[in-house]
């Protein structure tokens, strides 16, 4: 086949996070993260895009049963973020902070296992002006 | 297995196509292809056929499939790619929905 075909699915959930490091100053915090390192924290309606590859089925010509990916996505990723706190809640950021660049890398490590389809990669959009990718390939881009 | 979705008398959808096409600015126009040219190809090869078409019945190439978003997608790249002379076709992406869609590539090119 001279093609290769994805099936892209997109999320949503909502999620409060701060950024924060005790491996830097109040001062320092506060010039890195800015407003972000308040203290309360802050929260995003975060939109999670993942694409997954694999031989279209010619019987049923899926990739994947949809309802198979939501399952998925919803056992792994949405119940645990949405509604949560990342810093709280998810115990991967208890020393890790919650960039959007994280949060992908997190998430593409709880769907990798993904039994019907390939995982190829993970988009966060944070806002509509700030998104991030990662393929597993451990360098995530922004844009 | 296919749930709604299977319903005797079918359903629609907006979809929406994205064509990417790869390749150096021509150093005169400074464009990779015309896009009047593209768009001569996207209205001959895919919005004749398919446009307020019903998919399972009246579009040929998918005759014996199932008009998946893959399968659809699939054959609008195998349409548009023997098409487009200037740059290369690099991704065709159909939403079903704002959630839902299809990526294509070349084999072997790096997404």
């Amino acid at each position: 086949m001279s093609v290769k075909t994805e099936l892209g699915r997109r999320y949503r959930f909502a999620a409060s996070h701060r950024l924060h490091t005790e491996q830097l100053s109040e001062e320092e915090n506060a010039r890195v993260f800015g407003k972000c390192a308040n203290p309360y924290g802050h929260g995003h309606n975060y939109v999670l895009e993942i694409s997954v590859s694999g031989d279209v089925d010619p019987a049923t010509g899926m990739i994947a049963n949809l309802a198979d990916l939501d399952g998925f996505v919803e056992r792994e990723v949405l119940e645990a973020f949405d509604h949560h706190s990342l810093n709280e809640d998810v115990a991967a950021f208890r020393d890790v902070v919650p960039t959007t660049e994280n949060l992908c890398i997190e998430i593409y490590g709880r769907l990798k296992s993904f039994p019907k389809a390939k995982l190829e990669r993970v988009r966060v959009q944070e806002t509509t002006n700030n998104s991030f990718e990662y393929d597993g390939d451990h360098k995530g881009t922004a844009s | 297995m296919f749930g709604k979705c299977n319903n005797p008398h079918g359903h629609g959808h907006n979809y929406t196509l994205e064509v990417t096409v790869a390749g150096e600015p021509d150093p005169v126009t400074g464009m990779v292809l015309d896009l009047k040219e593209l768009k001569e190809i996207l209205e001959r090869e895919v919005m004749q056929r398919m446009d307020h078409r019903f998919l399972n019945y009246e579009v040929a190439e998918l005759k014996g499939q199932i008009p998946t978003c893959e399968n659809i997608a699939r054959v609008i790249w195998e349409l548009l790619d023997p098409k487009i002379k200037h740059g290369k076709l690099h991704r065709v992406r159909l939403y079903e929905s704002a959630d839902l869609f299809a990526d294509c590539y070349r084999n072997g090119a790096a997404c």
